[in-house]
């Protein structure tokens, strides 16, 4: 385990710096100056010239890019061209939104998938089990934004329970505050999420449910639920937790379409932003710490799957040895 | 992207440009009338589409620091008021030397700064240094290029001479804050004189504004003001749906104003804007160097259909970049109105009976799709094919606007006062008629507002009858607001929201 835990690190570390490159380079070959943002319409020469070299755009590439690295490894994410500050704690503080709006949207969906996905599966010859694959089917060509704006007309503008949109201008300081503003936004993301994890969780229910182990296990004289705890859940979760950790990585930066909806300060509303100003240092921030986010939950998935599954340990993702 | 004459700035919320044209500007407008008994201590919660980028309106903070902090937080020596008109503020009064090169101002005595310290003539100094300075990006550093020099005889007492004369001067001298010379980290904090404090700023969400107990003037009619940012207009209309805010700063999702209208607790006010739709010719690209195929197309184009389908019943047409509340303004829409017969005429005149084709360069984002659709559509039927070429901000920016490779475009022109453009022969549009600019050139000389008004009524009409652009329509200024709310700006001249005069109903 410890030398696969090394292998694993390894790859990570490799993977995160052919991201950065590929970032890096594709954000620079996109149309249009980032200068063009930071001088007067009258602008001279002179004056564009020495704005591009305010913010270093003047340098060569290569240039730029070990001065990024470099940036990076002091823990240092640059400072936005438009704004002027910091990125590193602006992301901190995007963060603060969207790591438990993810989170919690994703514990949700799976609370909510687990058991139907199971139940779609079992009871597949029943009319229940066939309207649960059916709603799962439904929900996942429902847009995020049409569902947002259904809950807020729903439970904002007409029941008045939840505030519409927006977070607390003191953040997390006024806790309730935050939690209310983040119910629908939860609730929206993991209704859609859930929807196709259903169909996972169902499909991996079924390949369980007719294999040859749990029949056996029936024979030897287990109850259903016994053979199921013992045998099935656990050859079903291996298929559903790569595909929870997917799931969960797009989440955290697809919730820009949410956050937009309900007026939240995410990290995906950043990258917006960014995107839409040519700040650089903005998008590159974003981008890195979500790579860095997304390699980390690839982690986490691998190990679980080789901690649920014998089988798995000896070997290292992607068929090495 | 909105076009505004001095800066080109991007929005949080489109990827816009926004070329912000500014000259010296005016405009006119009224306060929402004020309610019976309100809350002295009331919390005002302000909805906005534009958050700032920084609060430092010489470090590109955009237009909304402008219209969080402008008056509430930091002031002028003058104040541009709602209705358009320039009153004295931080300056207790001024001369102008006879011939109109230097300027000096008298401070107000006993003001304070929110950290204590007191307004001296080394602060006025230091802030007008700063909008000057090399790395400014303030929309009115190349309208101050004129100071020539800011001496300081005493501490109350500021004496600015300039190269030339500015008739404008005391207009542009309304957009420098002034600030504490002493201020640090102006890019997330303030030091300045306003009725109000900065409490908090939570960036991508809101920002609070706090009463200045210590303020020289009358005290804000309220004890709190937040400012709640939000990239999408639904979402901030349900935050007043839900009274969440209760006032939108600019409502720009006309399809949602049936449902404030009809409703009792939310009033929806029809202000003064100076943002014009224009369908900008290459006065120097074939065939628009032909002042007959300008004046045709514009006759071409019905106007009033255009607005309607895009703001509904809200805007107003006008037949030159003039709007309503510049002082040099004149109904000219009668000037190549809609007249489709007229527009083949003028055509064949021109030499172009069966039409030709040409291409217009669209912005991606709305009105102008819609407006180039119109456009094409409206054209067909005198014969001329248009090509609608759709590009981003930034394109148009280097494109159309630097390098003028373009036949016709579309832009929005976001600020008052700037028909002197059209005395520039470089700017992007190419409009190049030698009485014009002198006439601009005068005007800005001129010695009295009246000299000044009258030769700029004379470039007003020149413009209009040789179809220099095609001007669309004048957009709306809509502030919808919550019943209980009395005395917030109507017009929002430039961006600006004065909230130290709303009240709120306990």
């Amino acid at each position: 385990m410890g030398r696969y835990l090394l292998r694993r690190f390894v790859f990570l570390l490799v993977s995160l710096a052919l991201a950065s490159v590929v970032l890096f380079v594709l954000l620079r070959l996109l149309p249009g100056d980032p200068a063009n943002a930071l001088t007067s319409v009258g602008a001279s020469p002179e004056q564009i010239a020495a704005a591009r070299h305010s913010i270093g755009s003047d340098r060569p590439l290569p240039e730029q890019f070990t001065h990024w690295l470099g940036q990076l490894a002091s823990g240092d994410l640059g400072t936005s061209f438009v704004s002027s500050l910091p990125v590193g704690p602006e992301v901190a503080a995007r963060l603060n939104v969207t790591v438990p709006l993810t989170l919690a949207a994703f514990v949700l969906a799976v609370v909510i998938a687990v058991p139907v996905g199971f139940v779609a599966a079992y009871k597949r010859h029943t009319w229940y089990g066939a309207l649960l694959s059916g709603i799962s089917q439904l929900g996942i060509a429902v847009p995020v934004f049409w569902l947002g704006m259904i809950l807020v007309a729903v439970f904002a503008l007409n029941a008045g329970w939840l505030p519409s949109g927006g977070f607390p201008l003191d953040g997390w300081s006024a806790p309730a505050d935050a939690v209310r503003s983040l119910v629908l936004p939860v609730v929206t993301i993991a209704l859609v999420m859930s929807a196709s994890l259903i169909r996972y969780v169902r499909s991996a229910a079924l390949d369980v449910l007719g294999s040859d182990y749990l029949r056996t296990a029936r024979a030897l004289g287990a109850s259903f639920p016994r053979a199921m705890w013992r045998h099935g859940l656990r050859n079903a979760s291996v298929p559903v937790i790569s595909v929870l950790g997917i799931e969960l990585a797009s989440t955290l930066l697809g919730a820009v379409v949410v956050e937009s909806v309900y007026a939240l300060p995410g990290l995906g509303s950043l990258l917006a932003t960014g995107i839409a100003q040519h700040d650089y240092p903005v998008i590159q921030g974003v981008l890195f710490v979500s790579t860095l986010a997304v390699l980390g939950i690839g982690f986490a998935a691998d190990l679980a799957q080789r901690i649920i599954d014998p089988r798995l340990r000896g070997r290292l993702s992607g068929g090495a040895r | 992207m909105r076009l505004s004459t001095s800066t080109l700035y991007v929005t949080a919320t489109t990827a816009g440009l926004a070329l912000v044209l500014t000259a010296c500007g005016g405009g006119s407008g009224a306060k929402s009338t004020s309610a019976g008994t309100w809350d002295k201590n009331a919390t005002v919660n302000v909805g906005s589409l534009y958050e700032p980028q920084n609060l430092d309106n010489t470090a590109g903070g955009g237009q909304g620091v402008t219209e969080a902090l402008n008056g509430n937080v930091y002031e002028g020596l003058f104040r541009l008021t709602d209705d358009g008109k320039v009153d004295k503020l931080l300056a207790q009064d001024y001369q102008a030397s006879a011939d109109g090169l230097t300027y000096t101002f008298t401070l107000r005595s006993g003001v304070k700064f929110h950290s204590g310290k007191e307004l001296t003539s080394a602060d006025v100094k230091y802030s007008l240094e700063k909008v000057l300075a090399d790395d400014s990006q303030s929309a009115r550093k190349s309208n101050l290029e004129v100071v020539k020099d800011i001496a300081t005889p005493d501490a109350h007492t500021v004496k600015v001479t300039l190269s030339q004369k500015s008739i404008s001067f005391v207009y542009n001298l309304s957009y420098v804050w002034i600030i504490n010379s002493e201020a640090k980290e102006l890019k997330t904090s303030e030091d300045g004189t306003g009725p109000y404090t900065l409490a908090k700023w939570t960036r991508g969400s809101a920002l609070s504004l706090n009463r200045f107990a210590g303020y020289w003037g009358d005290a804000a009619a309220n004890k709190q003001v937040v400012f709640h940012y939000y990239k999408d207009a639904t979402a901030l209309n349900n935050a007043l749906l839900t009274n969440a805010v209760d006032v939108v700063t600019s409502e720009q999702s006309p399809d949602a104003l049936a449902q404030f209208k009809s409703n009792q607790s939310y009033k929806v006010n029809d202000g003064n804007s100076t943002t014009k739709l224009l369908l900008a010719f290459n006065d120097k690209a074939k065939p628009f160097t032909d002042v007959k195929v300008r004046q045709a197309v514009s006759a071409a184009i019905d106007d009033q259909k255009l607005l309607e389908s895009v703001w509904g019943g809200y805007g107003k047409l006008i037949g030159s970049m003039v709007p309503p509340t510049d002082p040099w303004y004149e109904d000219l829409t009668k000037v190549n109105a809609y007249d489709v017969t007229k527009a083949k005429k003028l055509l064949a005149e021109a030499g172009y009976a069966k039409g030709f084709s040409f291409t217009l360069d669209t912005p991606n984002y709305d009105p102008h799709p819609t407006a180039a659709t119109f456009i094409k559509s409206q054209l067909a039927k005198v014969g001329i094919t248009v090509k609608i070429n759709t590009i981003t901000p930034d394109e148009w920016y280097t494109k159309v606007y630097k390098n003028h490779d373009f036949t016709a475009t579309l832009q929005e022109h976001v600020n008052d006062r700037d028909l002197v453009w059209y005395g520039n022969p470089d700017f992007y549009w190419g409009y190049d008629n030698k009485q014009v600019t002198q006439w601009v050139a005068q005007a800005e000389e001129a010695t009295t507002t009246a000299q000044q008004t009258e030769l700029l009524k004379k470039v007003n009409r020149q413009t209009a009858e040789d179809a220099a652009s095609d001007w669309l329509y004048l957009y709306p200024q809509i502030v919808v607001a919550n019943s209980k709310l009395s005395g917030y700006p109507l017009n929002g001249l430039n961006s600006q929201f004065y909230a130290y005069d709303i009240k709120k109903q306990g």
